[in-house]
């Protein structure tokens, strides 16, 4: 599965509905995510590919959509 | 050794619902209540200062346990919503309460005052007797009140909590503590000069998400206990769904997790006292096992703190 499906599959159940945001679609702004499934997602994102972000890492604009998640993901291998 | 020796609080009188704020704000009651796990919380009347709300913790604090300002030697207030910027309510704490010529300190700092009060106290005592530990804020004063403040004003109430810490006796003894700063995100979280609170809450809450948790279980790892033996954990009372993330990254029951955020919002500095000082009280005043305090604040400013407490209750030497 290429990285960004499964970004979203994480962001489906993280948010607990089968939402299938754009690409580039603000997480926050569309409604998807909030202050408080933020945290589960990174923690989901730390566990699907094996990483460790560090806290000086964790800003939502990192996090903000597909596009910036992937890229961030990207700059991590 | 530092034993925990009382704890007291003060709750202003004036209760504000949800129908009352969410109006203000412009949400509606039943999303702000699912928003923050809040439902009232106390505000202070116009006459009540920092000084006086922390003067009736104090009060409460000692009465209940049968001190008085004679057994104590040091005074340290926490507040990030003190009315000057100096003197803070510290020494006017001690004054009040006839504690005039006993040293006094302020701690201006917010949501972690008075986690960093009392492990500092746990070290003072040596040297300076019973330390009474005060967290007072009116956070009520530091928001706006309305649709432009929503996402600060919806969370926060004013409050009390006092503690006394003694090197001699008491119910619980103070095993260890866990400080720690960083400014890294600090203007995330501030209260500037003459300007309403400024949050970003999802910065604020991936930080803390991550570093509560974190500071927790270094703290248990370094005293050789694991999270599922600590009894009741006590923590900055922030917002119902931290605390739930915070039990759930320790993999402990929610319900180990003592919580009165339902009732007072969020306090600040003074939310983790008033909390103890509603557990201790509803359990009769024994303490069973290991009880972790916990906090999250402004600066960034976390930490953590371990005390081991007697079946009994009675106090401990």
């Amino acid at each position: 599965m290429e990285t960004q499906s499964r970004i979203v599959e994480l962001i489906r159940t993280v948010a607990g509905k089968p939402v299938s945001p754009a690409p580039d679609e603000s997480l926050f702004e569309s409604g998807l995510l909030d202050s408080f499934t933020l945290p589960d997602l990174v923690a989901a994102l730390e566990s699907e590919f094996a990483i460790r972000i560090p806290d000086s890492d964790l800003t939502p604009r990192k996090f903000d959509s597909v596009t910036r998640i992937e890229k961030y993901l990207q700059g991590r291998s | 050794m530092a034993y925990l020796r009382a704890f007291g609080c003060y709750l202003p009188s004036r209760v504000v619902n949800n129908a009352e704020l969410a109006p203000l704000v412009g949400v509606e009651p039943a999303w702000l209540l699912q928003a923050t796990g809040i439902e009232q919380r106390r505000y202070a009347a116009a006459e009540e200062t920092v000084a006086s709300l922390g003067t009736r913790a104090a009060v409460d604090c000692l009465e209940a346990n049968g001190l008085s300002a004679r057994d104590v030697g040091l005074v340290i207030a926490a507040s990030g919503s003190g009315e000057r910027r100096f003197p803070g309510p510290a020494a006017a704490i001690g004054s009040a309460l006839g504690m005039g010529g006993v040293p006094a300190i302020d701690l201006p700092m917010a949501s972690a005052g008075s986690l960093f009060g009392l492990s500092l106290a746990s070290r003072l005592c040596r040297d300076y007797g019973n330390v009474l530990v005060v967290a007072s804020e009116i956070m009520s004063r530091t928001v706006r009140l309305d649709p432009a403040g929503r996402d600060t004003a919806i969370l926060f109430g004013d409050g009390a909590g006092a503690c006394v810490v003694s090197a001699e006796s008491g119910f619980a003894k103070v095993a260890d503590s866990l400080l720690c700063s960083d400014a890294e995100f600090g203007e995330a979280l501030r209260l500037d000069l003459d300007s309403p609170l400024h949050m970003d809450g999802r910065t604020i809450i991936l930080q803390a998400a991550r570093k509560m948790p974190r500071a927790i279980a270094d703290l248990l790892e370094r005293n050789h206990l694991p999270a599922g033996a600590v009894d009741t954990f006590l923590m900055h009372q922030a917002n119902l769904h931290l605390i739930t993330r915070v039990a759930a990254a320790l993999a402990v029951p929610e319900t180990r997790f003592y919580r009165n955020v339902a009732r007072y919002g969020n306090t600040s500095s003074a939310s983790m006292v008033i909390a103890a000082t509603e557990w201790w009280r509803e359990r009769g005043g024994r303490w069973e096992g290991p009880v972790v305090f916990a906090a999250f604040g402004a600066g960034l400013h976390w930490g953590a703190l371990l005390a081991v407490g007697q079946a009994s209750g009675s106090p401990t030497a």
